[in-house]
């Protein structure tokens, strides 16, 4: 690793992290915005602990984004290995544009879409309402992250695990799936950064009393959006942060006993 | 496989504890009756009245946010539950067309007294029939006195002023942008003269060289920063940015401007009317209006309340302005499908011809 | 076993994509009162729209290259590093923190008096107005789409048989040989993964055309939302949404993989 790449890396995350520090010094602002700093105070912090409708919101936001997250990586998976298995040319190409349409789909027209589907098949909107919206958004994501990897591997393998008279099922769990690991987990990732991040869709399918972080800041707008959701930011980016960290220290025992998985 | 296997697993498990979490924190079995479904700009109400609302009548209040009226008609147009709304007016001009609203029984509302004569039966529901107003405003001009030395921004022509360069932010909403124009040259922001829009059009061009932005709430965050010297907006945005910067002005041209409402109102969706006029009752009472107004900020309807606000708040004339300033103030009237795209292909055209 | 795989995912597709897409087929051809009409398309040919078309190719394009141009080397980066998930993590995590948010930062960082401002007055430079303008337009374009792209061209980099670029330096190739004629050729599927990634979405931003460009820049996405929401004209918004559409299956046959059309 030379000085070169070592610096680009430096600069890189520090141009994608910058902003969100810039949003963590201002939640200690006694000033009340982010514009000046004028002092220093917890207040914030305390208001959210306190706030249980904000704790509400915050709970879903995570529920939602982990169950859309985890629904749409296994369906997206099992799309992307059929898309992978079909042979006919024409067939696989109409069917990865299909896949794709919901991600060039601005989210007005996607939530708008969804609304009326809900409404005629007479689904309550709610939780589960949302969930089945994060999902179906999400999994195109997931498919376009898994494929190269499936085009990428060996498929020799996947003839040899044939020949030596391995079941469909046993090629499919014991060869492929090990093979694209970091597929299903880049897809699931990304599945993660897209529920976390939508408003539009959420806010057409959501209701009865049901919310998410992002369709409360949106709403909060108009007003100006309180320090109180810089403070939750910073929680949870601590919090996402020290798990990241924790997963490195494990792995890297791990790695060090010869227990590579 | 197990790496798949764990990760989903874990994935649908703690997000399923979390889910079951806050079914826990709001645990509650109440039947339909008591439940009130109330949809409402997001920071627009003192959140310590809605638990005093739920003290007093027993009725659990789930509450909603939106961010636009029309992210809010798409859904009460799709019939989704919601028994108190707060429409603009000319959101409730188009959902009375709509059939969208349900009517407001007066006899049910007592607190209707103490409502400022001037803010009832207006061009957009004469007689209240279906809305009652929650808070108002005018449309004005934002500015910085010490980087627009001299300037007093008593004309909407001072806008075009070409010491602004680069230095005007406008609102995005066509109804807003054409309005001043059409005010700046005399006419009604309600016109639906093809003259007179062409006119505004080509003034409007005019002003391209001093426009920084065309956008929304962003507007309030760059004039806390000083980012540009002069704005169009509403009033309450104003107080909101005065409120942080109090180096600014907020001031009414002299040509006029627009007044607007946000009202309360009953959706056709509404399945609690009672409770929905308990609630409009609720926030018409004179403490209660004192209250959410000293919270919100912005400039309240309630005559009852606003006897009560500080001398200070209520000499400020800038946003209570005086009856010969009302007097030039115009309301929007909705001007049907045909004349808002027409008003919005001119502000987009606008946008494009920007760079 | 093909299709018990399928099973769900062609629900999926069917459900979510097909039936959305007839309706929104069936919409465009929809004038306000509901009758049948081609003034839609009509009106998409007029000017207006044609501008905004190349408006919106011509950012996305812009957006996505700088964005290759910087993920690429990191992708190359991080696969050489020895903890090369955690790293990775590290990349998508601010992806996690509302979009909105972050581009209030951005107002705070490159406004008149911002940090950046503050800095280029130290060291003696004139201050800039960088708000409003496709400078910052594009910067926070690229800040939110490089993990995007991060993520498939290192899935592709990584996955790459070690053996092959050893065997090239056995052969006597040079690093930067190694590189061009070995990796890079290598990786091209997730290159191709990322380009989509973040084009698609690119031709139709609109939030981020109002927040940080002040509607200076109009794009596809823009004409959308406010045909939607503003006009409530939910045919032309259909319309445009169509032609969207045909914008992305012209981009996925420019980028179809040689693998794809066998």
């Amino acid at each position: 690793m030379n000085t070169l790449s070592r610096s680009f890396l430096t600069v890189i995350i520090i141009f994608l992290y910058f902003p969100i520090l810039y949003l963590a010094y201002y939640s200690f602002n006694t000033g009340g915005s982010m514009t000046s700093f004028e002092g220093f105070t917890l207040d914030y912090y305390k208001s959210v602990i306190e706030n249980k409708a904000l704790m509400t919101v915050i709970m879903n936001t995570i529920a939602v984004a982990l169950i859309s997250s985890g629904f749409a990586t296994i369906i997206g998976l099992f799309g992307a290995i059929f898309l992978y298995l079909i042979r006919q040319k024409y067939v696989k190409s109409t069917l990865l544009t299909l896949n794709n349409v919901l991600i060039v789909s601005p989210d007005v027209i996607i939530g708008a879409s969804l609304l009326i589907l809900f409404s005629i098949f007479g689904i309550k909107l709610g939780s589960t309402s949302v969930i089945l919206a994060h999902i179906a958004f999400s999994v195109p994501i997931v498919v376009l992250m898994i494929l190269p990897s499936l085009y990428q591997q060996n498929s020799n393998l996947v003839l040899a695990a044939h020949d030596l008279g391995a079941s469909a099922f046993h090629v499919v769990t014991k060869v492929l799936i090990p093979n694209i690991k970091p597929g299903i987990f880049a897809g699931f990732l990304m599945a993660l950064t897209y529920s976390l991040d939508d408003f539009a869709v959420t806010f057409f399918v959501t209701g009865n009393g049901f919310s998410t972080l992002s369709v409360e800041i949106y709403a909060m707008a108009r007003r100006g959006i309180t320090l109180e959701i810089n403070a939750i930011s910073t929680v949870i980016f601590v919090v996402v942060l020290t798990i990241s960290f924790i997963y490195y220290f494990v792995s890297d025992k791990k790695i060090k006993r010869g227990k590579t998985t | 496989m197990r790496f798949l296997i764990t990760l989903i697993a874990s994935s649908l498990l703690v997000g399923g504890l979390f889910l079951f979490g806050t079914k826990l924190l709001n645990n509650t079995s109440s039947s339909e009756t008591d439940v009130l479904f109330v949809y409402n700009w997001g920071e627009y109400i003192d959140p310590e009245l809605i638990k005093q609302f739920t003290e007093e009548t027993g009725i659990r209040v789930v509450y909603e946010t939106f961010d636009s009226n029309e992210a809010m008609l798409v859904k009460i147009k799709q019939k989704q539950r919601y028994d108190v709304v707060f429409p603009s007016e000319y959101t409730v001009e188009k959902m009375k067309k709509d059939n969208l609203l349900l009517p407001i029984d007066p006899d049910k509302i007592p607190n209707i007294k103490n409502i400022d004569e001037r803010f009832l039966g207006l061009s957009f529901d004469p007689g209240n029939e279906y809305s009652l107003p929650y808070f108002w405003g005018t449309v004005g001009i934002l500015y910085n006195p010490e980087t627009t030395t001299g300037m007093d921004f008593s004309t909407w022509d001072s806008v075009w002023d070409e010491s602004l360069l680069n230095d005007v932010l406008l609102l995005d909403g066509a109804r807003e942008t054409i309005g001043f124009v059409l005010n700046s040259e005399g006419h009604s922001l309600n016109s639906t003269n093809k003259e007179e829009l062409d006119q505004a059009k080509q003034k409007l061009e005019k002003l391209s060289p001093n426009v920084r932005g065309i956008v929304g709430d962003e507007i309030a965050s760059m004039m806390k920063e000083n980012e540009a010297k002069v704005a169009v907006v509403w009033s309450g945005m104003a107080m909101d940015i005065m409120y942080e910067n109090e180096d600014l002005i907020y001031t009414i041209p002299q040509e006029g401007t627009n007044l607007w409402f946000d009202t309360m109102a009953i959706p056709s969706s509404a399945k609690n009317i009672d409770g929905a006029h308990q609630f409009i009752n609720f926030l018409l009472d004179k403490n209660v209006a004192l209250q959410n107004t000293d919270w919100v900020g912005y400039a309240t309807p309630n005559q009852a309340a606003f006897k009560e606000l500080d001398e200070e708040v209520k000499n400020a004339k800038e946003f209570y302005p005086d009856k010969e300033t009302m007097e030039k103030l115009e309301v929007y009237r909705d001007l049907g499908p045909e004349w808002t795209e027409y008003y919005n292909e001119l502000l987009l055209e606008f946008k494009m011809s920007l760079d | 076993m093909k299709r018990v795989l399928a099973l769900p995912y062609l629900l999926w597709m069917v459900v979510f994509v097909i039936l959305p897409v007839f309706l929104m087929i069936y919409y465009s051809f929809n004038d306000m009162s509901g009758n049948l009409t081609l003034q839609n398309y009509a009106e998409f040919l007029s000017s207006n729209y044609i501008k905004m078309t190349l408006n919106s190719f011509w950012y996305a394009f812009l957006i996505t290259v700088i964005t290759l141009i910087v993920s690429y080397p990191l992708a190359l980066v991080i696969s050489r590093l020895k903890h090369k998930t955690f790293w990775l993590l590290i990349i998508i995590i601010p992806t996690w923190i509302n979009i909105l948010l972050k581009t209030y930062a951005f107002i705070g960082i490159l406004g008149i008096n911002g940090i950046l401002n503050s800095v280029l007055e130290k060291f003696g430079l004139m201050k800039i107005q960088l708000l409003f303008s496709d400078f910052a337009f594009i910067t926070v374009a690229v800040y939110i789409f490089i993990p995007f792209m991060v993520l498939p061209i290192f899935n592709s980099i990584n996955g790459i048989n070690k053996n092959l670029i050893w065997a090239s330096y056995d052969l006597g190739a040079s690093k930067w040989e190694a590189l061009t004629k070995v990796i890079i050729p290598l990786s091209l599927e997730g290159v191709k993964s990322g380009i989509q990634i973040t084009f698609i979405p690119a031709l139709s931003l609109f939030m981020l055309s109002r927040l940080v460009a002040g509607n200076k820049v109009v794009t596809l996405g823009t004409a959308i939302e406010q045909q939607f929401l503003t006009n409530e004209n939910w045919g032309m918004g259909s319309t445009v949404g169509v032609f969207l559409i045909l914008f992305m299956v012209f981009v996925m046959l420019v980028t179809r993989t040689k693998k794809e059309s066998i």
